[in-house]
C-alpha cells in the first residue's frame, strides 16, 4: 500500500490529507470536503494549476490587465504558457470575463480576463 | 457636507460595509478613498482563491474587488477618489482633501474607518547595513509586478513567510526570476500551508525556517545576502552562515493595521492587535465610529473580512436608526491559554443578531487540542482542531441563546490537549 501525505490547496481551509493507493484505488482522509477528495485523487494523477499572472494593456489605467486560466491546466505546461502569455497586447477597454486567448497552447482552457479595465 | 455615514478606505471592507449599511436602510453614504481607484489591495492580489466562502467559486483579488464595485455603483452609493481622509475630529467630523474640492469638512452620523493595514518594513525590523536599491517590501513588489508592469529583480531572496512573501516567491518565478530561498525567523510560516505547499514546493523553492538575515551586500544595488540560523533565543549561531548572490530582497515580515487617523481621533487601541478596541456591533471607543477588515487585525482572507465589514456596515445603519441598545449589560472577551488576541472585544448579547463570532489567533503551531469557550468559567463550546497555526484565523460561533450572563462577564477561548 502507498502512502501519501498532501496539504489540499483546494482552498484556504489546508486541510492535511492523507491519501493511500491499493490495487489501483485511491482512499484519501482528513479532506472536510469532496473537492479534497478529488484534488487527493488528481494531485497524485494528473497535477494541475490554474495560471494567474498579467498582460500588456494599452489605452487603460494600468500597464498590465490581470488574466487567467479558466480551469486549472496541466502543471508542466505553465513555464510555457507563461512565455506566449508574454507576447500578448490587448486595448482597451476589456471587460472581466473576457476571452484574451482561446484555448491557451492547446490545454482546451481559455485564458480570460480577471478584471474590467 | 454632511452624510449619515462616512466610510475611510475603498477596500474590501469598505465597500462590503457601505452595501451593507444601505441594504439596511441608510441612503445618504459617501466613501473616501486614497487610491486612483476602488478595491484597496486586491488590485493588486492577482492570484486566485478569494470568495470561496462568499461566492462559492474561487476568484482573483481584482474579480472579488470588481463584484462589489459594481454592485457599489449598482445601487449608487456615493465615493471620493484619490481623496484622503487626514483627521477624524470632535462630533464625527472628518477632515479630508483632494485636488478637485480641496480641504473639506464632512459631518458623519456614523463612521465606519476601514483603512486596512501596511506592510512592515526594513527600518520596522532594523535591518543593519547600507541602503541599495533592490530591498522591497513584499507587497510593494507585488504592486510594481502586477499593476505598473515593472519586474523588479532576477534573483531574488525573501524574508519572511507570511501569504505575501510566498506568493511573490511564485509570482517571481512565474516571471523568470530565481527565488533562491524564502528565510523565516519562527520555527514555523506565518503564511497559510496551502501557500507553502503550491507557491514553494511547486518550484522547488526552499524554506529556512529559524533563519534570520545577516547581511546585505552592496551598496549601489543588492548584490547578495547572508542569511543565519537562530537558536531558540533567536540569536544568530555562528557557522551557519549561507551566502547568496542575488539582486533583490524581498520583505514579508507582517502587517500592522493603519490606525493613525483612529488613534489621533482617541480612539482605544488593543496592543496586540494594533487595531481598535471594538464590541459586537464593531463599534470603537467612541460612539458611532467603527471599524472593520485589516484596520481591526489582519486577516488572512478577504471572505473573512467582507463578513465583518458587512457587520459593521448593517450596525452603523442600526445606529443611524438608533436601534442599537448602547447601556445593555456587556461581557469582556479574553485570550485565554494559547490564544494571543479575540475580536470582539467587548460582547453585549442584547445587540448580538443570531450568533456572535469570535474571532481569533493562536500564538503557535499546535496538533489535536481543544478549543473551548466558557462564560465566566463555565464551558459553553468545545471544538476539535486538528491542526492551528498562527498564521491561519481561527473562529468561533456563539448563539445567542448561550450568551446568557450577568453584567461584567468574562468570556474566555483557550486551548487544551485532547483528552486532557
Ligand atoms: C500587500 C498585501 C497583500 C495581501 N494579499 C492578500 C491575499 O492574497 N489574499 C487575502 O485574502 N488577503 C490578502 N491581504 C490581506 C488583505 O489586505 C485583505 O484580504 C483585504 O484586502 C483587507 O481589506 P481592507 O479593506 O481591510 O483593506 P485594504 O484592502 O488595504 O483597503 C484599505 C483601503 O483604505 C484606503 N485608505 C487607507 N487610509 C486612507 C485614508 N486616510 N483616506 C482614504 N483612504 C484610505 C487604502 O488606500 C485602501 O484602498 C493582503 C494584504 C496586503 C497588505
Ligand atoms: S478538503 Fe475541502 S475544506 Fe479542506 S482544504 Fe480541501 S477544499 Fe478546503
Amino acid at each position: 500500500m502507498e502512502k501519501h501525505q498532501l496539504v489540499c490547496i483546494v482552498c484556504p481551509m489546508g486541510c492535511h490529507l492523507e491519501v493511500t493507493k491499493e490495487n489501483d484505488e485511491y482512499n484519501v482522509t482528513g479532506n472536510k470536503c469532496p473537492r479534497g477528495k478529488a484534488y487527493g485523487m488528481k494531485e497524485l494523477t494528473n497535477p494541475t494549476r490554474v495560471v494567474t499572472t498579467t498582460v500588456k494593456i494599452k489605452g487603460g489605467l494600468l500597464n498590465r490587465l490581470s488574466v487567467k486560466t479558466k480551469e486549472a491546466i496541466p502543471k508542466e505546461k505553465m513555464f510555457e504558457c507563461m512565455k506566449f502569455i508574454d507576447s500578448i497586447e490587448v486595448k482597451a477597454p476589456v471587460s472581466v470575463g473576457d476571452i484574451i486567448v482561446k484555448d491557451l497552447l492547446g490545454t482546451g482552457v481559455d485564458l480570460v480576463a480577471a478584471r474590467s479595465m | 457636507m454632511k452624510y449619515d455615514i462616512v466610510v475611510v478606505g475603498g477596500g474590501p471592507a469598505g465597500l462590503a460595509a457601505a452595501i451593507e449599511a444601505k441594504k439596511n436602510g441608510v441612503d445618504n453614504i459617501l466613501v473616501i478613498e486614497r487610491d486612483r481607484e476602488l478595491g484597496g489591495i486586491l488590485q493588486q492580489c492577482i492570484h486566485n482563491g478569494f470568495g470561496l466562502h462568499v461566492f462559492k467559486e474561487e476568484l482573483t483579488g481584482p474579480e472579488y474587488a470588481e463584484k462589489f464595485i459594481t454592485e457599489l455603483k449598482n445601487m449608487g452609493i456615493e465615493y471620493k477618489l484619490d481623496t484622503m481622509v487626514l483627521e477624524i475630529g470632535e462630533e464625527r467630523v472628518i477632515h479630508a482633501i483632494n485636488t478637485v474640492d480641496g480641504f473639506m469638512r464632512i459631518k458623519a452620523g456614523a463612521i465606519i474607518l476601514s483603512m486596512g493595514c501596511r506592510e512592515r518594513t526594513r527600518g520596522a525590523i532594523s535591518i543593519p547595513g547600507s541602503r541599495p536599491a533592490g530591498v522591497f517590501t513584499a507587497g510593494t513588489a507585488q504592486r510594481f509586478v502586477n499593476m505598473e508592469g515593472y519586474m523588479v529583480g532576477k534573483r531574488v531572496v525573501i524574508l519572511g513567510s507570511g501569504d505575501i512573501g510566498l506568493i511573490m516567491a511564485r509570482r517571481m518565478t512565474l516571471e523568470g526570476a530565481k527565488v533562491l530561498a524564502v528565510a523565516e525567523l519562527m520555527p514555523f510560516s506565518g503564511g497559510l500551508t496551502r501557500n507553502i505547499v503550491q507557491c514553494l514546493e511547486d518550484y522547488h523553492i526552499p524554506l529556512y525556517l529559524s533563519h534570520t538575515l545577516m547581511e546585505i551586500k552592496g551598496k549601489d544595488r543588492v548584490e547578495g545576502v547572508v542569511i543565519a540560523e537562530v537558536d531558540k533565543n533567536r540569536k544568530p549561531i555562528p557557522g551557519t552562515e549561507k551566502h547568496y548572490d542575488c539582486d533583490t530582497l524581498l520583505l514579508s515580515v507582517g502587517l500592522i493595521p493603519e490606525n493613525e487617523i483612529s488613534k489621533n481621533a482617541g480612539i482605544a487601541l488593543d496592543p496586540v492587535t494594533s487595531g481598535p478596541i471594538v464590541n459586537e456591533s464593531m463599534e470603537t471607543s467612541i460612539e458611532g465610529v467603527f471599524a472593520c477588515g485589516n484596520v481591526v487585525h489582519v486577516h488572512d482572507l478577504v471572505d473573512f473580512v467582507t463578513a465583518e465589514s458587512k457587520r459593521a456596515g448593517k450596525n452603523a445603519a442600526k445606529y443611524i436608526k438608533k436601534e442599537i441598545k448602547a447601556d445593555a449589560k456587556t461581557a469582556k472577551t479574553k485570550p485565554g491559554e494559547g490564544i494571543r488576541y479575540i475580536v470582539p472585544h467587548m460582547v453585549r448579547p442584547e445587540n448580538v443578531d443570531g450568533t456572535l463570532d469570535l474571532f481569533m489567533r493562536v500564538d503557535n503551531v499546535y496538533k489535536d487540542m481543544n478549543m473551548v469557550v466558557k462564560i465566566d468559567g463555565k464551558e459553553i463550546k468545545r471544538m476539535k482542531k486538528k491542526h492551528l497555526a498562527p498564521g491561519e484565523m481561527e473562529s468561533v460561533k456563539i448563539k445567542k441563546e448561550d450568551l446568557g450572563f450577568k453584567e461584567d462577564a468574562v468570556i474566555t477561548v483557550q486551548l487544551e490537549k485532547e483528552g486532557a
